[in-house]
């Protein structure tokens, strides 16, 4: 703390014995209305005025935020304590967690190999040219702009139901949000060394090979981490459409009340996420150290 | 240059060489190890998962042939010769689009408030007693691991289907999210408001009110936006599960295979996230003010 109390307290008494001879001397200060406090209420209003338009298009009623609440207590209450059901059903709910991070794993490793060629190509420094970085980076927006639960439908009506399903929609939703960080990191690098390089003269590839990679791989790779941890959450909910992982026994449980079950689940969900970002960030912090 | 530098004994410069051949060696059979490890964690989570190349490729033509037929109307042409055939359900659709965006904004709106008071409760410079601090950062944690899918799934059984348990799953999702990057944002205000406060005889809430906010209310405006940005993603899926907006329409299209529906249903998607990107993106940009 940055004072001992003491002085404060005198400091505030001597400010109030004070008060108006302060407000004499800096009327400015004591403006009920400073200038640009209408602005600022304005758009807190209109921005309320928005939210609760919004709350009654979208049906919301105190009785059913009260009633769904009640609904919510007694589930809580029902989830205690945590419990598979039995010695199948947890050996089921492991492996579809050893799924899940597998998915992850494989859907990540395999976005950042597809992104790197296209972050390539979309990096202002390293294209070809304007048009291919254009079409490039618009082609990497419309990737991201769905989400991984939208691939992962679309990938079950190609390959089928099951994991296999998942690991390209993690791959396909996140060679959008790869080739958008990769491309920024390679526009961030020093040009120096890719100049040294043209002027020793290297080709186009080998500027890329000798003055690029070297200085951005450690940086993707980070980056590269960083997105695994983030799609061990998404690669949980993938199951619930049917693309395998732990999704599909948490959605089935929840939809069978079996609250235990779930509340289990979640459990297992929380520690291994917690373990996997403990592990990521051990490994980001040696890359970043240069290991 | 280079001629006037006394010439390297040979001894020394075998030394030398023979250091560097053993340090690029370490290197190398680091990378190796390395390689060796990711190799080993590909094949044993392709087995997991049952991912099998020959598969892929053997399907990968189904692949390519499904954005063909989404791109193919009923009667075999092309969508784009036929613009009011292909958005057919144009009003429908753009009204469950603005549902989602509500959603998304009513979502953001009440958990970036959650996530805003929370965040000063868990700002070691604010709250000295270590216990409110971890039990409040613990909560934030809880909320921000848990998908808000699952929330949502949560929710539609407690408070029945409709956009509802929607908004509710991604305000909580957010509340956690941003009370995290937000108490970061706290703990680094400058100290000095803070002490001139108390030297007033402000109390606890005069001091967060206008030592603290004043110094994080354009970080904390744009780490909101931001998190809006993904809230729309996130609104657009909420209907998979029966809690609301456009993702309704869209697995039904998907799963009964209306494919003319899928692509049309996307690319409204596809544009909306858009063009909710580019005006956030200007706002945030504002918002911090010379920073690019």
């Amino acid at each position: 703390m940055p004072h001992p109390a003491p002085p404060r307290q005198r400091l505030g008494a001597m400010a109030l014995a004070d008060l108006p001879g302060l407000t004499t001397r800096h009327p400015a200060q004591f403006r009920a209305m400073p200038p640009g406090r209408l602005a600022g209420l304005i758009a807190t209003a209109a921005a309320l005025g928005l939210l609760v338009f919004a709350l009654w298009r979208l049906e919301f009623s105190p009785a059913r935020l009260l009633g769904g609440i009640g609904a919510l207590g007694r589930f809580l209450v029902l989830m205690l304590p945590p419990d598979p059901g039995s010695w199948t059903r947890a050996g089921l709910i492991l492996h579809g967690l050893a799924e899940t991070v597998a998915i992850a794993f494989l859907g990540t490793l395999m976005a950042a190999i597809l992104a790197l060629p296209l972050a390539l190509l979309g990096a202002r420094n390293t294209t070809v040219n304007r048009l291919v970085q254009f079409l490039a980076r618009r082609f990497l927006d419309g990737v991201r702009g769905i989400d991984a639960l939208i691939w992962a439908l679309i990938w079950i009506s190609v390959v089928g139901l099951g994991p296999f399903a998942g690991v390209l929609a993690i791959m396909t939703s996140d060679v959008g949000t790869f080739g958008k960080m990769f491309s920024e990191a390679i526009e961030a690098t020093d040009r120096r060394a890719a100049e040294g390089i043209t002027a020793a003269g290297g080709s186009r590839l080998q500027r890329i090979r000798f003055g690029v990679l070297p200085e951005v791989l450690p940086v993707l790779a980070g980056q590269a981490l960083y997105l695994f941890e983030s799609n061990t959450r998404s690669s949980t909910i993938i199951g619930i459409v049917g693309a395998g992982g732990i999704g599909l026994y948490l959605s089935e449980m929840i939809r069978t009340l079996e609250w235990q079950s779930v509340s289990f689940i979640i459990l297992l969900i929380l520690m291994t996420v917690a373990l996997i970002d403990f592990l990521s960030s051990k490994l980001r912090a040696a890359i970043a150290s240069g290991g | 240059m280079a001629a006037l530098l006394p010439p390297l004994h040979r001894a020394r410069y075998d030394v030398l060489a023979a250091g560097y051949d053993a340090a690029l060696r370490e290197r190398r059979r680091g990378t190796l190890r390395a390689v060796a490890a990711m190799v080993a964690l590909t094949l044993l989570s392709g087995w997991v998962t049952g991912a099998d190349p020959a598969r892929l490729v053997r399907h990968f033509p189904a692949f390519l042939s499904y954005f063909d037929r989404i791109l193919t109307l009923d009667s075999g042409a092309r969508v784009w010769t036929d613009p009011g055939e292909w958005f057919w359900g144009l009003r429908r659709w753009l009204g469950l689009l603005g549902d989602t965006l509500l959603i998304a904004y009513a979502g953001t709106l009440l958990g970036a408030a959650a996530g805003f008071l929370c965040s000063f409760a868990t700002a070691a410079n604010l709250v000295p007693n270590p216990l409110l601090r971890g039990a409040v950062k613990r909560g934030l944690e809880f909320c921000r691991t848990v998908p808000d899918i699952v929330f949502a799934l949560i929710f539609v059984i407690a408070f029945g289907l409709g956009p509802m348990p929607g908004v509710l799953a991604i305000a909580i999702h957010t509340a956690g999210a941003l009370g995290k990057q937000l108490s970061e944002v706290v703990e680094n205000v400058d100290p000095k408001p803070i002490e001139g406060l108390a030297a007033t005889g402000a109390a606890w809430p005069a001091l967060v009110r206008f030592a603290v906010v004043p110094q994080v209310l354009p970080n904390f405006a744009s780490y909101a936006l931001l998190r809006f940005e993904i809230n729309v993603r996130q609104a657009s899926v909420m209907g998979f599960v029966g809690a609301g907006g456009i993702g309704q329409d869209l697995i039904e299209a998907i799963r009964k295979f209306y494919y003319a529906d899928v692509s049309a249903i996307l690319c409204l998607l596809i544009l909306t996230v858009m063009a909710i990107d580019l005006v956030t993106e200007r706002m945030r940009h504002r918002l911090i003010g010379g920073e690019p």
